[in-house]
């Protein structure tokens, strides 16, 4: 009798747990954005920075998502660049840094530059991504592989191997006038871009 | 054996209380609510001034729009889901306003969170927006909303007293701009 009631106190305590834990899985699902991967609260800034505004921007060549591969150095005299480094697809912020520069494409025109997206992830995943925020006028690089070698060159390869959330403004000489390396956790705001290619 | 159930019932509940609790804490604003009390900058442009019935300059609550039925959107200029939907809002706006029975009855307005003035102006310019939007920079209007996800549509009716009840939330886009209005309309008794 005694072994009996411990294995139904056992039973019950078991059952009051799972029933909390439904509870609030069943709570926390209705918080989270379709299809987007919830990261957390991220160390803000996880890398050394190599480069500083006045120097000359490395170059480049990466496989883009609509296909060939785009070399930073083709805009040289004529567009002025603007490269986004966002850290990973399908994570929360990240998706929705780059919808909003989608609509601001007139903002870009007007200040003759060519904004240019990269992540470390590869072609496949930054299509599927991609795919969903509509179309991108943007070219989309991957530097999947060597992984990170352009967020290395330009300092903000993370120690997990994803890239910093950084704004790197070139000007059409191929100087570095701009540099955001911004907190991995908060989407910088548009207008501190603009006073940037204000400058320019 | 009484005693252990009634422990283990009152464990339970107290788990259960502790477990839901951080998602009580961020209740969304729901149907049978007060609208909270939301403060927003006059707008500058005559147009949206007279659409709200404002006259001064300075700030309003929402509770001194001319109307009795409001339709809030809690929108984010970098939501996809929110540009997606952009068209079928405007249609929304574009039906109440060729109906003179609903025109001076229902208004519109949006509510950026996390978006500055310029973000919020990009999304206006992008979509051809009408009705007026508004930045919620630091997100103080989100927060009193309950911190939901975009895009959200707070239908609130006025009453007797002034002040707007909520009748009817939309977490998400609406598929049918004139099934919304028709729902808007029913569930508010106009």
């Amino acid at each position: 009798m005694k072994q009996s009631k411990r294995i139904y106190y056992v039973f019950a305590m078991v059952a009051a747990i799972v029933t909390c834990l439904i509870v609030s899985a069943y709570g926390r699902a209705g918080t989270l954005k379709e299809n987007v991967y919830e990261v957390g609260q991220l160390k803000p800034i996880d890398s050394v920075p190599k480069l500083k505004v006045g120097d000359k921007a490395p170059d480049f060549t990466l496989p883009a998502v609509s296909g060939g591969k785009v070399s930073v150095s083709r805009y040289l005299g004529k567009k002025n660049v603007v490269i986004s480094f966002v850290p990973a697809a399908w994570t929360p912020v990240c998706s929705e840094q780059w919808p909003g520069y989608n609509i601001a494409k007139g903002i870009f025109e007007e200040y003759d530059a060519q904004l240019i997206g990269i992540t470390v992830d590869n072609i496949p995943t930054l299509f599927a991504w991609t795919s969903q925020m509509g179309k991108i006028w943007f070219p989309v690089l991957s530097d999947f592989w060597p992984h990170g070698a352009v967020a290395d060159k330009y300092g903000v390869l993370r120690s997990d191997g994803v890239s910093e959330r950084a704004l790197f403004v070139i000007d059409k000489k191929g100087i570095i006038r701009y540099i955001d390396i911004h907190d991995i956790n908060k989407r910088p705001p548009l207008d501190d871009l603009i006073k940037a290619l204000k400058k320019l | 054996m009484k005693k252990t159930i009634i422990f283990i019932a009152v464990l339970a509940i107290g788990l259960g209380v502790l477990h839901s609790a951080p998602v009580a804490a961020q209740k969304e604003l729901a149907k049978g609510d007060a609208l909270p009390a939301i403060k927003l900058p006059v707008p500058q442009t005559a147009a949206a001034k007279s659409y709200l019935g404002l006259t001064s300059g300075g700030t309003f609550a929402v509770s001194q729009i001319k109307a009795e039925v409001l339709i809030i959107e809690i929108f984010n200029m970098y939501c996809n889901l929110c540009q997606g939907e952009a068209p079928r809002v405007n249609e929304l706006y574009q039906l109440i306003n060729k109906d003179p029975s609903l025109k001076m009855k229902i208004k519109m307005i949006g509510i950026g969170a996390g978006n500055t003035p310029l973000e919020v102006g990009v999304f206006r310019k992008n979509y051809q927006v009408l009705f007026p939007l508004f930045p919620d920079e630091d997100y103080v209007v989100h927060k009193a909303v309950g911190e939901v996800r975009t895009p959200f549509f707070i239908c609130a009716k006025r009453n007797a007293d002034g002040s707007l009840k909520v009748f009817h939330t939309n977490l998400g886009g609406f598929r049918d701009a004139a099934q919304f209005l028709k729902q808007v309309v029913t569930l508010s008794g106009l």
